[in-house]
């Protein structure tokens, strides 16, 4: 991937991109463990289509993030041989998989963020992010199409799928805080035009959210302080469970290729 | 050694390995071929960023060219612009709907809206019907729709536009 000359990359810039890497590759390697376990076929299918993308993702942008340290890693090294506090994805992306409903309400909330944030960055004045986001732009739309429909159909279905999108938006819904929270990484990567500091994004991304959940049939809940750290490497005790899973291989036999 | 002519016509016969009915340069994602000194570039487009065909489509590359007289040849990744169903070749349309999968329509405006529920009148490859039912956003491949038939009650695919 041709990076621009990266002798001055700053801590901000390459936090900011292994943000961005990291919520693909978590988000993407819950979405792969649906395989095979779906309620319906195509639905596995849309899955596991689903999860390729954002592996796909995770790996444009942690080779990116591996041409802007320059220390020499990859996108292998870095998605495989990091500690637990050394993922900066936010929390949201790594609570477990529970059921459809939570799968496709968490999705969407993730989704609808994701698109208004490659649609931004597709004017990054890091060329090479800004390419990603164009690429990844036109995936993002097919996933908050179809994350949003299941949301529509749950919620407003019947009283069984309503309980189980209830139930799943009241628990992810606190986690959301954490994608508008300010930072200092935020503030630098915007002021050096890298891409908007996420609490940009708020109030569009409420705009997007808040019609569908309401086509839904579906009770936003109130706000509150809860917050989470993911993002800056305070993560639930459920990430170290999907890492030990998603890194027993190359841990085990180092150096292997597949 | 190769021409650049004669590299184009090498690669007109690599095959998309999830679609054989088209062709690598078809279906848009050859990009550029460079003569150099260093030998023959060619520069690929990816169709999706998690598409598995992808590492094995620069193999293909790699070895029909050999296979055709070249020394060196390297295959590189150009994300930018990003690939598009429209850089489909128009005489690769009417061999996809041959095959069974329906010609994506025309991509969407780059942006950040999103449609619900969206019908895209997609008429059925074999029956011609305008009568179909999407089953799920996503088919055998990400690249693809999968369609019910309500007329001849077969199912098909349709290749999303994007």
């Amino acid at each position: 991937m041709g990076a621009p000359a990266m002798t001055q990359t700053t801590p901000a810039h390459l936090e900011y991109v292994l943000r961005l890497g990291d919520a693909a590759l978590i988000h993407g390697q819950r979405l792969s463990e649906w395989c095979g376990h779906a309620p319906v076929l195509e639905e596995d299918l849309a899955l596991a289509n689903m999860a390729l993308d954002f592996v796909g993702q995770a790996r444009m942008l942690l080779s990116h993030a591996g041409t802007l340290e320059g220390k020499g890693r990859d996108e292998d090294t870095l998605a495989f041989l990091r500690h637990e506090g050394q993922y900066r994805n936010p929390t949201l992306c790594e609570m477990p998989n529970t059921d459809f409903a939570h799968t496709m309400i968490k999705g969407f909330l993730l989704g609808s963020f994701n698109l208004l944030m490659w649609s931004r960055l597709c004017g990054s004045s890091d060329k090479a992010l800004a390419a990603i986001a164009a690429k990844s732009l036109k995936e993002a739309r097919y996933h908050a199409e179809h994350t949003g429909d299941w949301v529509i159909r749950l919620g407003d279905g019947s009283e069984e799928s309503h309980r189980r999108a209830q139930a799943a938006l009241d628990i992810l819904w606190p986690y959301t805080n954490e994608l508008f929270a300010a930072n200092p990484t935020d503030d630098a990567a915007a002021a050096a035009g890298v891409g908007p500091a996420w609490s940009e994004l708020a109030e569009a991304w409420e705009a997007a959210v808040l019609p569908v959940l309401q086509q839904a049939t579906l009770t936003v809940p109130a706000r509150t302080p809860f917050q989470t750290y993911g993002k800056f490497g305070r993560h639930s005790e459920h990430l170290g469970h999907l890492l030990a899973v998603m890194q027993h291989l190359p841990r085990s036999f180092p150096g292997a290729t597949w | 050694m190769l021409t650049e002519a004669q590299a184009w016509q090498a690669l007109d016969a690599v095959e998309d390995p999830e679609i054989p009915v088209i062709s690598v340069t078809e279906l848009g994602i050859v990009r550029e071929v460079i003569l150099g000194e260093d030998g023959l570039r060619v520069v690929v487009t990816p169709t999706y960023s998690g598409c598995p065909a992808t590492e094995m489509i620069a193999e293909s590359i790699v070895n029909a060219l050999k296979a055709a007289g070249a020394g060196k040849v390297s295959v590189e990744t150009r994300l930018a612009p990003p690939w598009s169903t429209d850089w489909i070749a128009e005489g690769a349309r009417e061999k996809l709907r041959a095959y069974g999968i329906v010609p994506p329509q025309a991509a969407l405006a780059d942006g950040a809206q999103v449609v619900r529920f969206m019908s895209r009148h997609v008429a059925c490859p074999r029956c011609a019907s305008k009568r179909t039912t999407r089953l799920s956003e996503f088919g055998s491949t990400a690249c693809k729709s999968l369609y019910r038939c309500e007329d001849c009650r077969e199912p098909f695919e349709y290749f999303k536009p994007i």
